[in-house]
């Protein structure tokens, strides 16, 4: 699945143009990149959170040559499922 | 951000649409891409990310405080990767400075 599938999902349901409906697509995951970006979580019930995390340097290594290298501090995205959606996914297939 | 924030920012963005619409498309996202995942489909989103079922086998584990042996059944469970862009953008490294990181 792409965003187009996703867009197309959207026009069938409410009756908007494609234009339209990508526009709205767009944006909405515009928003959400602008909002992670600032490092502001954003949640989504049913779906799962989406969370920036701060990473402190770290002495690595090169795994190839074995020197010794700082890894910089960085800020990572990570995604944490919602309980229903990891659920969801179980439900479909029956358990042992 | 949750999600009614997102929903009203979305509507705020789109004046000609009501409240209604805008709960109305932004919780069809979201459950378009749950169902995709039910179906084990992969779904990729340019320049934010994308999402793959991973399978995890069934095996014996334990019961961290009695140590005593239980059995995890086989599950599905969803996987995130982050995509270039939004990566970049959250780690502050820009739009549009692309091929540096």
């Amino acid at each position: 699945m792409t965003k187009a599938d996703i867009i197309v999902r959207i026009y069938e349901k409410v009756g908007f143009s494609k234009k339209e409906a990508t526009d709205v697509v767009e944006a909405t995951f515009e928003i959400i990149k602008n909002c992670l970006e600032h490092g502001e979580k954003v949640k989504i019930s049913g779906f799962g959170n989406f969370v920036v995390n701060s990473k402190r340097p770290r002495r690595g290594r090169n795994p190839q040559t074995g020197d010794e290298i700082i890894i910089v501090g960085r800020k990572v995205l990570t995604f944490k499922p919602s309980h229903i959606l990891k659920k969801n996914l179980n439900s479909v297939s029956p358990s042992t | 951000m949750t999600k009614r924030d997102l929903i009203d920012e979305v509507n705020k963005r789109f004046p000609h649409l009501s409240r209604r619409d805008a709960e109305v498309i932004v919780n069809s996202i979201f459950d378009s891409m749950v169902s995709a995942m039910e179906q084990g489909e992969r779904i990729e989103i340019r320049g934010f990310g994308s999402f793959v079922v991973k399978h995890r086998r069934a095996r014996e584990g334990r019961n961290p405080k009695s140590g005593a042996m239980v059995s995890v059944s086989a599950k599905r469970v969803p996987f995130f990767k982050v995509g270039k862009e939004l990566r970049l953008r959250v780690d502050g490294k820009g739009v549009g400075d692309k091929e540096t990181g």
